[in-house]
């Protein structure tokens, strides 16, 4: 693996390396001394195009637990903010050193135009771009599930399980990410959103079950995990561009509440991305309940995310077999 | 020089001959704790593990033994291909104030063990460590030495020794390939 830009092309023997390597990765953060030498030297630079608090502490916790210097590099206040391209942060991040770049775009696609465009010779993980990957989010949920739903997890995928995706599949680059990476570890996905809210084409899908109401997908699917999408209000307003009625409506009809957690079996977990809107797309009832797992997505997801840190950056300069 | 070196008669003697050194040396069992480096050295701690309880049934084998990775704490990580990082599991007794005995299949550069010496550091802090080595190959890039050796096997840099266990390779045997032709 040189680069980490999404889980469309991933194969299942590198997203279960990945997986492996994030439950060491994990054992290590429950020690006292939590800090590793492994990326001592390297430098890895937080790129970030768009606001994110959680995404980027968390890539920094990442990188400063394995040693590595960690250089944030957010739009406000930057030189991003005055117009210099994408080539010329590239340019200048080069000639900085950095072995590894972190980037969150508003554009999708970007992460892979950085990889691949020869004006940096580092590693890029993408941390969100646009409405189209962010994978180290679907890596932390698959993570997540694993180690809840599956036995001896080491080595496996997510075989068999049926994991509902809920809410605005259209503008989340997580569902993106999600849907492909639990294809590819053989899980059973179930969609559920307005039709106004699902990317063109999806409805036809054979290899996905699509639901226009929660209480339906409830009724047909015994579900394993149910991961709840945060309703992204920053892309919902605007004239002319209502993708639902109301706020109340989207609760009444896509809303997780304690009646319907009562329908999952005992076992199933609730997984969100954060940040939350309780109330909204989630009651509190079941965001705080036992089977819930949002805050442990949020220490796994330090951990994923030093797996992959050091599954880019080791092995930059063996000879190639 | 190439073929088998030691069978598992040679090797069975050359552990049980370990486990009473190592009692030897520390008096008794109290505070030995055996550590096996992955893949090959842990299967070795436990088996050392077993034989030390044979001798002193005070010793609960089980609780004493465990693995430590050292794949994040070595010094080649950028100029090798990516290693996959193994399990690390600690005796449930901890190795705080504990008599540390590493365990590993073949001492060669030292390098190994002086990212194992890193990784004991971190994960707490033992009185003493020891070193039990079921071969010391020689060729010594740090000034590491062994406690406890199974066999020196004088060897020529070229050549390659093959540890196998019965638990990771299905047999036992040491062997020695290649060499200038």
């Amino acid at each position: 693996m040189k680069h980490l830009l999404g889980t469309q092309d991933m194969s299942r023997a590198d997203a279960t390396l990945i997986l492996d390597t994030t439950a060491q990765m994990a054992a290590t953060q429950e020690r006292e001394i939590r800090k590793l030498p492994t990326l001592r030297g390297r430098t890895v630079v937080n790129l970030f195009f768009e606001d994110s608090t959680r995404t980027r502490i968390s890539f920094e916790a990442a990188a400063k637990r394995l040693s590595a210097d960690v250089i944030n590099f957010s739009a406000k206040g930057s030189s991003l903010s005055k117009g210099e391209s994408l080539k010329d942060t590239a340019l200048t991040l080069q000639a900085m050193g950095a072995d590894a770049v972190v980037i969150r775009h508003w554009a999708s696609g970007a992460a892979d135009r950085l990889a691949h465009s020869g004006w940096m010779h580092g590693a890029v993980l993408n941390a969100g771009d646009g409405t189209h990957q962010h994978p180290t989010q679907a890596l932390l949920d698959a993570f997540t599930m694993r180690r809840h739903l599956v036995d001896s997890p080491e080595g496996k995928g997510l075989d068999g399980l049926t994991v509902a995706i809920v809410g605005d599949v259209l503008h989340s680059r997580v569902a993106g990410s999600n849907i492909a990476l639990l294809k590819t570890l053989g899980a059973n996905v179930v969609v559920v959103a307005p039709p106004t809210l699902l990317p063109f084409g999806m409805a036809s899908r054979t290899d996905i079950s699509v639901h226009y109401t929660l209480d339906s997908a409830l009724e047909a699917h015994d579900l394993d995990a149910i991961m709840m999408l945060r309703v992204q209000r920053e892309r919902m307003t605007g004239g002319g561009s209502g993708f639902f009625p109301s706020p109340e409506e989207y609760t009444r009809l896509f809303g997780l509440d304690r009646a319907r957690m009562d329908r999952m079996p005992d076992h199933a977990i609730i997984l969100h991305p954060g940040p939350m809107n309780r109330g909204l797309e989630i009651s509190a009832e079941a965001a705080d309940s036992p089977r819930s797992v949002i805050v442990e997505q949020v220490s796994n997801g330090v951990a994923v995310r030093m797996a992959a840190l050091y599954l880019l950056l080791s092995g930059e300069e063996a000879p190639s077999e | 020089m190439t073929g088998t070196i030691l069978g598992a008669p040679d090797i069975g003697r050359a552990l049980t001959r370990i486990a009473h050194e190592i009692l030897e040396r520390n008096e008794g069992p109290e505070s030995l704790v055996l550590l096996g480096i992955p893949t090959r050295g842990v299967p070795l701690a436990q088996r050392l593990a077993e034989r030390i309880a044979e001798v002193e049934p005070s010793f609960d084998a089980h609780a004493r033994c465990g693995s430590l990775d050292i794949t994040m704490y070595r010094d080649d990580l950028r100029s090798q291909p990516t290693r996959s990082i193994g399990p690390t599991t600690l005796p449930s007794v901890g190795i705080d104030d504990a008599t540390v005995v590493l365990v590993d299949d073949v001492l060669h550069t030292g390098r190994t063990i002086r990212a194992a010496l890193d990784a004991i550091k971190d994960e707490g802090r033992p009185t003493a460590v020891q070193l039990a080595v079921l071969v010391d190959r020689g060729h010594r890039e740090l000034p590491i030495r062994a406690d406890f050796v199974g066999k020196n096997i004088p060897t020529s840099r070229s050549e390659r020794v093959h540890v196998r266990l019965a638990e990771t390779d299905g047999e036992d045997a040491v062997t020695l390939t290649g060499g200038r032709a």
